[in-house]
């Protein structure tokens, strides 16, 4: 199964308006935090701030503000299990929830089967929410994209967007810049081409705007824990739901683009096999 | 199953780390005979056992710890080294001798350069988790998730530079759970990289055991719940 094991898949979209002004897409993640630290089913949250014209910084969030202030993607490394120990010690979490690409999420899992020296921690990991990511770009890649492609300067982005094919740059002007995704390839961190996870197949809950409408996001429910707390959710009336069958593009382009992912990098994984450095 | 510990030249950080586990500890003492334990129990001979726990490097300049070793090795179906002293000498790395009340102990090196060793715990020291994980494999005889520590079995060295490997075969993706996972602090994550200080670094095998880029044992693959 090229989008990995899950109980059901749906395109959301939050009723939060705070969270829809700054989200990416749907908001699906932000939301979930947010509900989840309102209702005390999380007590600290790990997401990647902005730490300013978009260098990520991992941080422990534990209010709805917070959060608010980390959501939108940034389309940089952001090392999110770093901050994961300080989550638990210095910030007293409990139950900690984390959002990650599909390589920390996999990180994660192996630190929870596998805690050599993680004492106490795996126990207070109570929800791992996976973004779709086909692959991730160093900070100073992003920044010839952004500054030497686009012409624009990181002090003025107001968002960064992948999608339709195109690298898109919104700007406080209200200008917007686009060029060909192929055009940024070459700016990509080539650890990613190792990666045939592109859905976070190990996540309670994964979610990406691809396969949704502007403004929603696809979300795929993995575990049971997941579908708790969404279903909660979507009771409680925290986030507008559609069958995944019945929106343009649909399921169709999130297995296509994870299905090019697995043979791409497989492709690659022999290619370095052969040189050796794997 | 009958379970030997035994201490070598260690902090007994290790054993702490297996009774840091709350009632749990209760639950496993209920699963096993802790049939000799320098720390816990009043036996002087070592006796044959299922699984033999070595905690501590051993010094090559004690002979008496060399043979309890070969005892242990003799009686023990399964030799497990515990904690980064005994699986790759750990702090006990940077010993150098000339200090009371034996000047002479100079040499440390890990159990497996003494005798064959079956599994290999890292970690200053294994969390408590991790070593009931492992009795509990020990115990179902689940090889496919002892797998990772039976393969450490063959290392005798590592250190924080097994993480810079990573990052110059373009591995690393810059997860930063090196830096999480070390116990000196010896990692920071700059532009989404480990950067490794090398000085504080105790060669504790933590940072390397837990990169999902040097290895993803394949029954992570398999989502639970």
């Amino acid at each position: 199964m090229v989008l990995g094991n899950y109980r059901k898949i749906v395109s959301a979209r939050s009723t939060i308006p705070e969270v829809l002004k700054k989200s990416q897409d749907g908001g699906i993640v932000s939301t979930i935090f947010i509900y989840g630290l309102e209702n005390r089913l999380l007590d600290g949250v790990i997401v990647s701030d902005n730490g300013g014209n978009f260098y990520t910084i991992p941080k422990v969030a534990t209010t709805p503000e917070e959060v608010l202030e980390a959501a939108g993607t940034k389309y940089s490394i952001s090392p999110n299990i770093s901050v994961l120990k300080k989550a638990a010690r210095e910030y007293g979490c409990e139950k900690i929830g984390v959002v990650g690409t599909p390589c920390q999420i996999r990180a994660t899992r192996k630190l929870i089967k596998y805690p050599v020296g993680f004492r106490h921690i795996a126990d207070k990991i109570a929800l791992l929410i996976g973004i779709f990511c086909m692959e991730n770009f160093p900070y100073e890649g992003l920044k010839i994209i952004v500054e030497e492609l686009c012409g624009v300067k990181m002090d003025d982005v107001v968002k960064l967007d992948i999608g339709k094919g195109k690298f898109w740059v919104y700007t406080r002007w209200g200008e917007t810049k686009a060029i060909k995704l192929k055009e940024t390839h070459a700016f990509e961190s080539s650890a990613c081409h190792i990666c045939t996870d592109y859905t976070a197949e190990l996540a309670d809950i994964s979610t990406g705007s691809v396969g949704s409408p502007d403004g929603w996001s696809t979300v795929i429910i993995r575990t049971e824990k997941g579908e708790e707390i969404f279903n909660k959710m979507v009771e409680e009336g925290y986030f507008k739901i559609k069958p995944i069958e019945e929106v343009k593009p649909g399921l169709g382009l999130v297995e296509k683009l994870a299905k090019t992912k697995k043979d791409k990098n497989s492709k690659e994984i022999e290619h370095r096999k052969v040189l050796g450095i794997i | 199953m009958k379970v030997v510990h035994l201490q070598l030249s260690s902090c007994c950080g290790c054993l702490i780390s297996l009774t840091d586990t709350y009632e749990k500890l209760l639950e496993i003492l209920n699963k096993i005979e802790l049939v000799y334990c320098q720390t816990l129990i009043d036996v002087r001979e070592i006796k044959e056992c299922d699984v033999a726990l070595v905690e501590g490097a051993v010094c090559l300049e004690d002979e008496h710890s060399i043979e309890l070793l070969k005892e242990v090795r003799e009686k023990a179906k399964l030799v497990v080294a515990l904690g980064a002293c005994a699986s790759f000498g750990g702090i006990t790395r940077f010993c150098k001798g000339n200090q009371p009340p034996k000047p002479v102990h100079t040499s440390f090196v890990p159990i497996s350069k003494v005798i064959k060793v079956d599994l290999s715990i890292p970690g200053c020291p294994p969390s408590p988790e991790q070593i009931v994980n492992i009795i509990e494999a020990v115990i179902k005889g689940d090889t496919e998730y002892l797998e990772p520590f039976i393969r450490l079995s063959e290392n005798t060295e590592t250190c924080g530079c097994e993480i810079i490997k990573v990052v110059n075969t373009s591995r690393c993706m810059g997860c930063g759970t090196c830096s999480a996972s070390c116990p000196t602090r010896a990692i920071t994550m700059v532009d989404g990289k480990p950067v490794v200080n090398t000085s504080i670094c105790i060669k504790c095998g933590v940072c390397s055991v837990q990169c999902p880029r040097i290895e993803f044992p394949k029954i992570l693959e398999k989502l639970e719940g």
